[in-house]
């Protein structure tokens, strides 16, 4: 008998539903070892995890702070499940989320007056945040469809743009002239508000994220442009020979998860800081890659993973506080969540089976 | 001419860690496998270097570490993409965090701390020259080590055997199978070694460049050293020149926010280096336009295997 590694023609559901379940298992073990090396406490550690699965998800506690944090992933993932289907690589997603901000900003505080009903100011100054993204969104889109650029180098360079010319206005004319000279901007009038749901602690925002979710579902299964961004992203040359034109198709997946980035800048502005500041994304653009990757580029998925790395963003927050553990510690994470995700994937694709000799 | 000659030793100082990322990424690409993990790599680099040279007061052992970890990290993405075949962007991409968070933790308890470094060394005769003096002679030993290295390779990757064998398997895998090159092996060599020389840059940051660590230091080098590749058409002397040339904006750029004749805010001048970076692209993506290809290895990026067609 000796053993035989084959691969599967056909990964089933329970396999590729295990995958990024383990892959998340696995690399909390291997932070808990790192964890352990700083802390030096073996009950430190146990601490460590207790508060990291019961803060984020106790309505008493963190819950609503993990939907709060939950938003901005969601709506990021989804737009990058459509640019990541066409195997588009948009790493830009934290500077369009930038720019929604910053023009949402402009619209909030320069564009608008103070007495403008609400439910006009809302839903304009979300579409500003939004177009402000796709436009950052298009400069690597139209690069890439006409002059073939490569878009992980553009889109990077664009996030580090991005956030100096933020910091430029938050430092410079933007600042808040009653801010005591900190790097923020004046507060939003109260009508461009994002209300929170009923009486819970959470904004808008998720119903619009929610909703989106559905027309991001409905955009990728069940249409025909759908179905040509799957073709794209799996056989750009059978594409080309349907007649599917790539380079339109390029620049509107681009544009869409631009559009999607910027809606959550913007969200994050009217629903949760109503002011630009230094450093209001712990990083929203990057996270949500691995989310949108971790959930196989599945709307559905993202919704579920999300909600679950919100949890872990709040966890870590709460790591911070109570066991002064450094911020640093949920990027390691995320690293590591993504090479064992990407070593659990080739591995459920194979099985070893014996055979007589 | 006295500013002009500190102007280009700045451009030279600060293209190095350019330099040793891009053609340690030279080297991986031209085996036909895409390392994105080089801003990671160069931030453990330097976080590395920075820690060997506190704890052990001395530059050489602190370089040796670094090469080590670098090393390390970079099997970790050539197992990955390599033997699992896996995403090599995500997996570049997953590096990069690793790198960055790990540098941020263990740098933390070393901002603000000073350690040795490579110090400039005076060539008798040549230092003392009017001009070339200045700027190409009066460099640590790193710098000269880059140049070196940029002529190594040079030879390693066109006049030798091996090289050629390197460059076969990023341009035909199978044909290279085929004649006994073990592909696997080239290409585990190739990242290994590639991702120790960029780790190698990152740890100029810090034990020459400036001798002391800041979080993120690299202030996205990897990325640009990403360009550098393939402006270079994946050569090391036009790499040599492109980090240079960068060196040189990210030199400029440091004078103008000290101050001077141009008052324009620092934030802005700050994105200079990126900008410039993006339009050099495009401006190379014009010009290639009428020509066929960019000179990319042809199997870049796609992982190999004996069974499957792909």
């Amino acid at each position: 008998m000796k053993p035989r590694v084959e691969k599967l023609a056909y990964v089933p559901l329970r396999r590729r539903i295990a995958v990024p379940i383990l892959a998340v298992v696995i690399a909390l073990l291997i932070m808990g070892m790192f964890l352990w090396i700083n802390l030096k406490s073996f009950s430190d550690v146990l601490t460590a995890y207790k508060e990291m699965f019961t803060w984020p998800f106790s309505p008493q506690m963190g819950f609503f702070d993990t939907l709060a944090k939950m938003v901005p992933l969601l709506l990021i993932a989804l737009g990058l499940s459509v640019v990541f289907r066409m195997r588009v690589w948009n790493i830009g997603a934290e500077g369009q989320l930038y720019l929604g901000a910053m023009l949402t900003t402009w619209g909030a505080l320069y564009w608008l007056n103070d007495s403008v009903n609400p439910w006009l100011a809302v839903p304009a100054l979300l579409i500003i945040g939004s177009a402000g993204g796709a436009l950052w969104a298009l400069i690597p889109a139209l690069l890439k469809a006409y002059l073939n650029l490569n878009e992980i180098v553009a889109t990077l360079m664009l996030n580090y743009v991005a956030y100096h010319w933020v910091n430029y206005l938050i430092y410079g004319p933007w600042r808040d002239p009653k801010g005591y000279n900190f790097p923020v901007t004046a507060l939003f009038p109260k009508t461009t508000w994002l209300p929170k749901i009923g009486g819970l602690d959470i904004h808008y925002g998720l119903v619009i994220a929610l909703v989106i979710v559905v027309v991001i579902y409905l955009l990728c299964y069940r249409t025909r442009w759908g179905f040509q961004v799957k073709i794209i992203g799996d056989n750009p040359t059978a594409a080309e020979y349907a007649g599917i034109d790539i380079r339109t198709n390029i620049v509107l997946a681009f544009a869409i998860s631009g559009a999607l980035s910027g809606l959550a800048g913007s969200i994050q502005m009217l629903g949760i800081q109503h002011r630009l500041l230094h450093g209001f994304s712990p990083g929203y653009g990057y996270t949500a890659i691995i989310v949108a990757w971790l959930a196989r580029l599945n709307p559905w998925a993202v919704v579920l993973v999300s909600f679950l790395f919100g949890g872990l963003l709040v966890g870590g927050e709460q790591l911070q506080i109570v066991l002064r553990l450094p911020v640093s510690m949920i990027y390691i994470l995320q690293g590591i969540v993504l090479f064992t995700l990407l070593a659990f994937e080739t591995v459920a694709r194979y099985r070893i089976h014996f055979v007589k000799d | 001419m006295e500013i002009l000659a500190s102007t280009v030793a700045a451009a030279v100082r600060s293209g190095t860690p350019l330099l040793y990322a891009t053609l340690g990424e030279i080297i991986t690409e031209r085996s036909g496998v895409m390392n994105l993990g080089l801003e990671g790599l160069m931030l453990i680099g330097a976080i590395t270097g920075f820690v060997g040279a506190y704890m052990f007061q001395n530059p050489f052992i602190a370089l040796a570490l670094a090469l080590l970890v670098g090393a390390v990290l970079s099997s970790l993405h050539a197992f990955v993409v390599i033997t699992l075949r896996a995403n090599q962007v995500v997996s570049g991409l997953a590096l990069t965090m690793l790198g960055t968070g790990v540098s941020g933790l263990v740098g933390r308890r070393y901002i603000g701390e000073v350690a040795v470094r490579f110090k400039e060394i005076k060539i008798p005769f040549l230092s003392d020259l009017p001009f070339l003096g200045k700027c190409v002679f009066s460099h640590d030993l790193l710098v000269y080590l880059s140049m070196a290295l940029t002529v190594a390779i040079y030879v390693f990757l066109f006049k030798t055997k091996a090289g050629m064998a390197l460059r076969a398997v990023g341009e035909e895998p199978s044909a290279a199978d085929s004649r006994g090159i073990n592909v696997f092996a080239v290409r585990y060599l190739a990242t290994i070694i590639g991702g120790a020389i960029t780790s190698v840059g990152g740890a100029y940051l810090s034990l020459a460049y400036t001798s002391m660590w800041i979080e993120n230091m690299s202030a996205g080098r990897g990325w640009i050293a990403i360009a550098l590749v393939i402006f270079s058409a994946w050569g090391p002397f036009k790499g040599m020149i492109g980090s240079y040339l960068f060196g040189g904006v990210m030199a400029v750029q440091l004078r103008l926010q000290a101050g001077g004749k141009v008052t324009v805010s620092s934030n802005l001048l700050m994105m200079l280096p990126y900008v410039i970076t993006l339009v050099t692209m495009v401006l190379f993506s014009l010009s290639r336009k009428f020509r066929k290809g960019l000179g990319a290895p042809a199997a870049l990026g796609t992982a190999y295997s004996r069974e499957e067609k792909t």
